[in-house]
């Protein structure tokens, strides 16, 4: 196995009352893509932005590239780049000349025309960033984090708020990264993109990383399963259900009821005989493949996205 | 400190692209300039540059609005952040606001000289070296200055707050609005201890009296102090993030940074010569007619210049 790029133990975080970070772990290998996924407060910023140094931890050890974050040397800077969640640029600046400018500031001569043809930007070369529309205003981001050439690249909710066509224009851009072998840590909400990008997610959660592994390893998790959803006229404990046939576990997650089968045509059989016999009704019903979705509700009995 | 040049490129082309530059950094004191030689200068000559010696100081002591709202808005913005990822410190971002700041002064400020001159019929030019440097020193003063408000401030409506507060005392008391010798005795004792008064005194003494600079000592080093204490003060004040908050500490450097302003106060109210010496100037430039004079002690309502 190639050696950790990204280090990362027992972080700890407070803002005031707020327990933002509980003590963080993971490592990250280099050339590897990992994820954090969680849901809106989670702890994702918080961990990203230590990591690059924009913030200090309370507690735990943090190293990337061999330097600790926290003393943000010029030669760390140098090794990362970064998006932001929430940052900006001046409105008044081109498209080309903040490409300049960031690569002066870090004392390289970036291939402008490559990058811009790479992120679709040529025809906005000369376009104020005050009139660029959210996705390009992104791809912009991930070019100014690239300017330098950076061996580990920190991507904040990329995809957040874009629609699902620029979305996967990001996507084509990240899977780019991986062909380059670059390290990326990216933080997400989504759990297709977690799925569908990254070689190791780790699951955040109130500032806890409550599992850790390939996403295929951990849809293993539920293996065999099949997620159906259901809503009820009546609420029914979720104890009551477990013993239907092929039901391997339910729950009641924000109204709804939420079963894992293994044997899913059974299972429904089985539903709707016990609801009429309890004078109860099926209102809708839905059936999905097991996703991290299924996972992040097996460990918190939540779900992902309020 | 190596990207200060970059940096200063940048914003002189954002300020280029700025329209408040052109109206508060040029018109806006010109209009001012014929509007007060209009009524107190009709006959040219020495009156011409008491006014001119009042609007070129209102011109430079505008630099504190510009840079104070260019910072937190940098900041609000997320602007700041994103060049924090860079290797760059905070000095750099402050020197080459500083130094675009004094660039950026210079237009101005020659075109009022030229227009006093061949509009205005001010014949004698007083000692333009003097002038020059003041200028210049009091437009990185009073730059400073509001970079040590931004960072005061936790929001732009705080900025506006002790912006007014500022520049209202600013024309009153230091001799811009209304001549120092028509205020109370007490009031111009107030005034020794604000750089303002130095500035206004010393343009005046430079542009009537053809003062060189050797004998500016006492506005030298006023405002050259000043730069240097409000510069320390900004730097350790300076925050990238919008969620920072301005640590207790810091109010602490702010006040220590006005104890020389109250020593040179209390110095010149002991010797006693400058009062005197601005009573002096006054009467002789407008020997034929009682001393009254007064200006707008409004603010600019919306000044934007970076
Ligand atoms: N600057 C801050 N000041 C106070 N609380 C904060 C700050 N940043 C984050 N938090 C809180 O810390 C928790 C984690 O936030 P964050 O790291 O932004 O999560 P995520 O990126 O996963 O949405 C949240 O409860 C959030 O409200
Ligand atoms: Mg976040």
């Amino acid at each position: 196995m190639s050696k950790a790029i990204i280090e990362v133990r027992d972080l700890t975080k407070k803002y005031g009352d707020v327990e933002a970070l509980r003590g963080v772990s993971f490592q990250i290998d280099e050339g590897e893509i990992f994820g954090l996924l969680g849901p809106n407060g989670a702890g994702k910023t918080t961990t990203i932005e230590i990591l690059e140094g924009m913030r200090t931890a309370d507690g735990g050890t943090a190293s990337v590239s061999g330097f600790d974050p926290q003393k943000g040397s010029a030669q760390f800077k140098r090794s990362v780049g970064a998006v932001l969640q929430s940052t900006s640029l001046p409105d008044k600046i081109r498209v080309d000349e903040a490409l300049s400018l960031f690569a002066q500031l870090y004392g390289t001569r970036a291939d402008r025309t490559g990058l811009l043809s790479r992120f679709g930007l040529q025809e906005k070369r000369h376009a104020f960033y005050g009139k660029l529309s959210g996705g390009q205003k992104q791809r912009l981001a991930i070019a100014l984090a690239l300017v330098h050439e950076p061996r580990v690249v920190f991507l904040d909710e990329p995809t957040a708020g874009l629609d699902p066509q620029v979305r996967r224009e990001i996507y084509d851009i990240i899977e780019e990264l991986r062909r380059q072998k670059k390290t990326v840590l990216l933080t997400t909400h989504y759990i297709e993109e977690a799925e569908r990008l990254c070689d190791r997610v780790a699951i955040i959660d109130h500032g806890n990383v409550i599992a850790m592994d390939t996403p295929r390893e951990l849809k293993q998790r539920s293996a065999g399963t099949t997620r159906i959803e259901v809503s009820l006229a009546k609420p029914v404990e979720a104890a009551e259900l477990r013993a239907l046939e092929g039901v391997a576990d339910c729950r009641t997650v924000d109204g709804r009821t939420v079963l894992h089968s293994t044997r899913p045509p059974q299972t429904i059989v089985a539903l709707v005989k016990h609801l009429e016999a309890h004078g109860n009704e099926l209102q809708s019903l839905e059936i999905a493949a097991p996703s991290l979705e299924d996972v992040f509700i097996e460990l918190t009995g939540r779900r992902l996205r309020e | 400190m190596r990207h200060v040049w970059t940096l200063t490129l940048f914003r002189l082309r954002l300020a280029m692209r700025n329209r408040a530059f052109l109206v508060f950094g040029i018109i806006i004191p010109l209009i001012f300039l014929f509007l007060f030689s209009a009524v107190f200068a009709s006959k040219g000559g020495p009156a011409v540059a008491y006014v001119l010696a009042s609007v070129l100081a209102m011109s430079v002591m505008g630099s504190f609005w510009g840079l104070s709202q260019q910072l937190v808005i940098f900041r609000e913005q997320g602007i700041l952040r994103r060049f924090r990822l860079a290797p760059l410190g905070p000095g750099t971002m402050l020197v080459s606001s500083i130094i675009s700041n004094l660039i950026l002064m210079v237009p101005g400020i020659a075109a009022e000289i030229a227009v006093a001159h061949w509009m205005l019929h001010m014949d004698a030019l007083g000692n333009l070296l003097s002038v020059f440097v003041l200028s210049a020193l009091g437009a990185v003063t009073f730059a400073t200055l509001g970079l040590v408000v931004a960072s005061v401030a936790n929001s732009m409506m705080e900025t506006q707050v002790i912006n007014q507060l500022l520049w209202l005392s600013f024309l009153l008391l230091s001799g811009v609005a209304i001549p120092l010798p028509s205020l109370p005795i007490w009031l111009q004792k107030v005034a020794l201890y604000l750089p303002a008064t130095y500035l206004v005194t010393g343009l005046e003494r430079a542009l009537i009296e053809f003062v060189p600079l050797n004998h500016l000592g006492a506005e030298l080093a006023s405002l050259g102090g000043s730069s240097v204490l409000a510069f320390f003060v900004c730097q350790q004040i300076f925050r990238w993030e919008p969620e920072e908050k301005m640590p207790r500490q810091a109010k602490l450097w702010v006040a220590a940074a006005l104890v020389p302003f109250l020593l040179l106060g209390a110095w010149e109210t002991k010797q006693g010569g400058r009062l005197s010496e601005a009573r002096s100037i006054l009467h002789s430039t407008f020997a034929e007619r009682p001393a009254q004079r007064s200006a707008p002690a409004a603010p600019p309502a919306q000044p934007n210049q970076p």
